[in-house]
């Protein structure tokens, strides 16, 4: 049965709620502090920075990663900024109007209270990872320096040259081992989280398989945070790293935590073009290039003259002339959707013909190559290592590509899911970019949460739980969900067909993108759809994966993660079908303005999509939490 | 094009491994180094055998969890660049590439080609870091950092951690690795603090584990994919005869 859900969102203006919520929340002592467990799963930004938070407020805390270090997840790659109101550059900023940019560029479906505090906690990090080391770029007066991001109008990106995602990542990592040294901190690299444990309806654990030799293990805890990031891989061809992945959150959807918007996926409009069938990921682009890259295709369709050759009045600046306000730095769905325009009436560029051209001669001539050079330069050298060719002479050539999951774990206004105890963090959540998600937002998404939120609202859900005994993972509970873990394991290994779980990926993959990426339709999702049940009914009987399951097998870790990928894609589709409206990334194609905008429809839509687990991935049960805007009145999004 | 490879092979820390051959037919060149590898796995799947375990995640060159040796060379011939980021476009048809695991006594191999690096988080967890709780930090502009300063600590926290300077260096040293993290901080008003305490422990750190010592052959540098200066394992051991005589 479908049921209305509410947020928990504390009374008062906009402007109170946080400070009205932290007056209010619940405290554990300190001495009753260290008593208590929490699992973190997922060591990026989002479960770095919680779980060293919470580690130096008294907690014990066991962190898990399936990567070889906690330093390696993928928060490692994003380059081009982190947000944050300071307005140092006294161009106008505020926090209601960072709040504002944020929930316009996620088209007004995200909510309000969330998104606010988002905005108000933003300048606390950057005061955080400055304290931590974090080498931002900096003026020659010492003072920060900022740069501008698509979808706004002020300079409030911080940057450390192209690695911002490294160095803030690197400061929370550092702030874990910190805490590993004081025994605060037990670290568990190289084990994947295979199932979520419950005990009287409460989230008190996790089924682990240790990577290395294959066995499971089971933790119990007090609470359990899923900071586990996105599932952009889902679409195979993506920006994001080889092993992200959605188990864990999908293991929790079904033990019954709601899975909220999860077809909302943005495509990041400044991505390497694929190269050829072998290809295994496509490489981002920072977006920042867009500052000062000036992007365009031929004016004539099938042009195969070489960029030089193409003279000025030959050229079609498309964003310039669309989108004269924004320009290049139009928000990533439209820059996205409008290069897919342009590829698909002819004028694509590159051997494929995928790709549109991101030009910097401009820059250069007006800064000078020294400039860009300090601006930009490892991006550059990056490009060339990737393509062989020197972007300071030719333009480069970039192509959309799936980048972050807007849709995530539901979670309340505490971030905490609708299953007691469990918490879902950064991109694992939904919570704050409605329908698309501003560039340099992702980063402060993952550390706000991290650093500020959970850190209350744990304590919050921890002081009721004093009471209650340690977790023995003896329990019926945690026996159930080992020996389950383990026959799916020995299933997967004992099903000995003839193709593996990376080329049924890839498959997966070409139908999401086709049919659920940039533009969907209701004719086309239901294909998808009946084209994922074939795939998912042959992945039961066809998948070959050599090994065994107690030894170290890469092969198996992935088909545990395309197996959860096969039920999620279903839902995804069934959610951009239940959507009848466009909006954001969600563009469907039955539902555009006279000029090909997204049209919203806020009468019908002004809703999360909170699905439910039934037993059946292809009967989901719809919950909705309707959007209220209290504050602010919604509007048709307009960059022109 | 066609490839050859010689692929190091061990099933665990405690066996023995050997080198096996493989030849690969249809190789493009536009494909990544661990493309290739992939084309090789589904290859070996394909015929029942274990596919060659190795490390990597982002693929774009800057977690730092690929490196193999590659004819000898960490992350192979091309400078500054991770293995993931090599194309097969440096190689030519018909070449024969050995391939092997990083090699050091303090990253033991796991398997084939997947080595423990956790050491390198051990020294960090030793003294890598600011030593600031969140909630302690003051208004960000109040602490100023030099242009210069923020772009030469910036250089030496480059660092991505995969332990090529280690499994390059003759004596398995750990000099570059640690001399940058301690060169970062000491290079900016926040980390001036606890630097001595901070290279002290980090230095003890480094020599309890089982790496080699630093002879100054300066081979780290040429393989690292961040290019981190040698003079970072300089201001090391200035930090740390400066700790000492304090």
């Amino acid at each position: 049965m479908a049921k209305e859900i509410y947020a928990n969102i504390p009374k008062g203006d906009l402007k109170d709620k946080w400070s009205n919520y932290k007056d209010q929340a619940k405290l554990v002592s300190p001495n009753n502090r260290k008593k208590m467990e929490i699992i973190v799963v997922g060591t990026g930004l989002a479960g770095a920075s919680a779980a060293a938070s919470l580690a130096e407020m008294g907690y014990q805390i066991k962190a898990f990663c399936f990567q070889d270090s906690p330093r390696r997840a993928h928060s490692v790659a994003a380059q081009g900024g982190v947000n944050a109101m300071k307005n140092y550059q006294n161009d106008g900023d505020s926090v209601y109007r960072m709040f504002y940019d944020t929930l316009k560029g996620g088209d007004f479906r995200s909510r309000e209270a969330n998104t606010y505090r988002l905005a108000e906690c933003s300048a606390n990090l950057i005061d955080q990872a400055v304290a931590q080391g974090v080498p931002f770029g900096r003026e020659y007066s010492g003072y920060l320096k900022n740069r501008s991001f698509g979808g706004v109008q002020v300079s409030r990106t911080f940057y450390a040259r192209g690695q911002t995602g490294q160095q803030l990542l690197l400061g929370a990592y550092q702030a874990l081992m910190r805490q590993k040294e004081k025994g605060k901190v037990d670290l568990y690299t190289r084990h994947e989280m295979l199932d979520l444990v419950l005990i009287d309806g409460k989230a008190k654990g996790i089924i682990a398989r240790n990577l290395d030799t294959g066995k499971l293990e089971r933790h119990g805890a007090h609470a359990v945070i899923l900071a586990t990031g996105g599932f952009g891989k889902i679409y195979y061809l993506s920006t994001l790293a080889m092993g992200c992945n959605a188990s864990a959150i999908w293991r929790a959807h079904k033990k019954g935590a709601w899975m909220a918007n999860p077809s909302w996926t943005q495509i990041h409009p400044t991505s390497l073009p694929q190269s050829g069938p072998y290809q295994s990921k496509l490489t981002l682009m920072s977006e920042s290039l867009r500052n000062d890259g000036r992007i365009w295709v031929p004016k004539a369709q099938d042009d195969q003259r070489p960029p030089h050759e193409i003279l000025e009045e030959e050229r079609d600046y498309y964003l310039e002339r669309k989108y004269p306000s924004f320009g290049n730095l139009a928000p990533r769905d439209i820059a996205s959707r409008a290069a897919k325009e342009q590829i698909d009436a002819g004028k694509g560029v590159g051997a494929l013909k995928n790709a549109v051209y991101l030009d910097f001669k401009d820059a250069i001539s007006e800064y000078g190559k020294e400039t860009i050079a300090e601006r930009y330069g490892n991006l550059f050298s990056m490009y060339e290592k990737i393509t062989g060719i020197n972007a300071y002479k030719e333009p480069m050539k970039i192509s959309p590509s799936a980048h972050f999951s807007m849709g995530g774990l539901w979670v309340d206004y505490d971030l905490m899911t609708n299953i007691p105890g469990l918490f879902a963090i950064g991109e694992a959540n939904f919570s704050d970019h409605g329908a698309n998600r501003l560039g340099a937002n992702s980063l402060l998404q993952a550390c706000v949460d991290g650093y500020y939120i959970a850190p209350y609202t744990l304590q919050n859900y921890l002081a009721d739980q004093i009471q209650v005994p340690k977790t023995e993972v003896s329990a019926e509970e945690f026996e159930q969900a080992e020996k389950q873990a383990l026959q799916q394991l020995e299933k997967f290994v004992s099903c000995k067909g003839n193709k593996t779980s990376e080329e049924f990926h890839r498959e997966l993959g070409k139908i999401l993108y086709d049919k659920c990426g940039l533009s969907r339709s209701a004719e086309g999702l239901k294909e998808a759809i009946s084209k994922i049940q074939q795939l998912r009914e042959e992945y039961k009987n066809n998948l070959l994966v050599p090994g065994e399951v107690e030894d170290i097998n890469s092969e198996l870790e992935k088909a545990g993660r395309v197996s959860d990928y096969m039920e999620l894609a279903e839902l995804m589709c069934l959610d951009a079908l239940e959507r009848n409206e466009s909006c954001g990334a969600h563009f469907r194609e039955e539902f555009q303005t006279e000029d090909g905008e997204a049209q919203r429809n806020d009468e019908a839509f002004s809703f999360t999509a909170a699905w439910e687990w039934s037993g059946n991935p292809k009967q989901p049960i719809l919950n909705k939490e309707q959007l209220k805007f209290e504050f602010v009145q919604p509007t048709q999004r307009s960059y022109k | 094009m066609k490839i050859h490879l010689k692929v190091w092979r061990q099933k665990n820390q405690y066996s023995k491994g050997e080198m096996q051959d493989y030849t690969l037919t249809e190789v493009d060149q536009e494909m990544s180094f661990l493309e290739m590898l992939d084309t090789l796995n589904l290859q070996l799947a394909k015929k029942g055998e274990r596919p060659i375990e190795f490390d990597h995640d982002c693929r774009e060159g800057i977690c730092g969890q690929c490196g193999v040796m590659i004819n000898g060379i960490a992350h192979g011939p091309l400078k500054n660049t991770t293995t993931c980021q090599l194309h097969m476009r440096t190689f030519k048809d018909g070449d024969t590439i050995f391939v092997e695991p990083f090699k050091a006594k303090a990253f033991p191999v796991i398997r084939d080609l997947k080595v423990n690096r956790s050491s390198l988080d051990e020294i960090i967890a030793a003294g890598g870091y600011v030593s600031v709780n969140t909630g302690q930090a003051p208004e960000a502009n109040s602490i100023l950092v030099s242009h210069d300063e923020a772009e030469s600590a910036f250089d030496a926290a480059a660092c991505i951690g995969c332990g090529a300077c280690v499994a390059t260096c003759k004596n398995a040293s750990a000099a570059l690795f640690t001399g940058a993290k301690i060169a970062q901080f000491a290079r900016l008003p926040q980390g001036k603090k606890e630097s001595a305490e901070r290279t002290l422990s980090m230095v003890e750190r480094m020599e309890d584990l089982d790496f080699g010592h630093c002879t100054n052959t300066e081979a780290c540098q040429v393989e690292c994919p961040q290019d981190i200066s040698v003079l970072s394992i300089a201001q090391m051991n200035y930090e740390y005869n400066k700790a000492k005589l304090k």
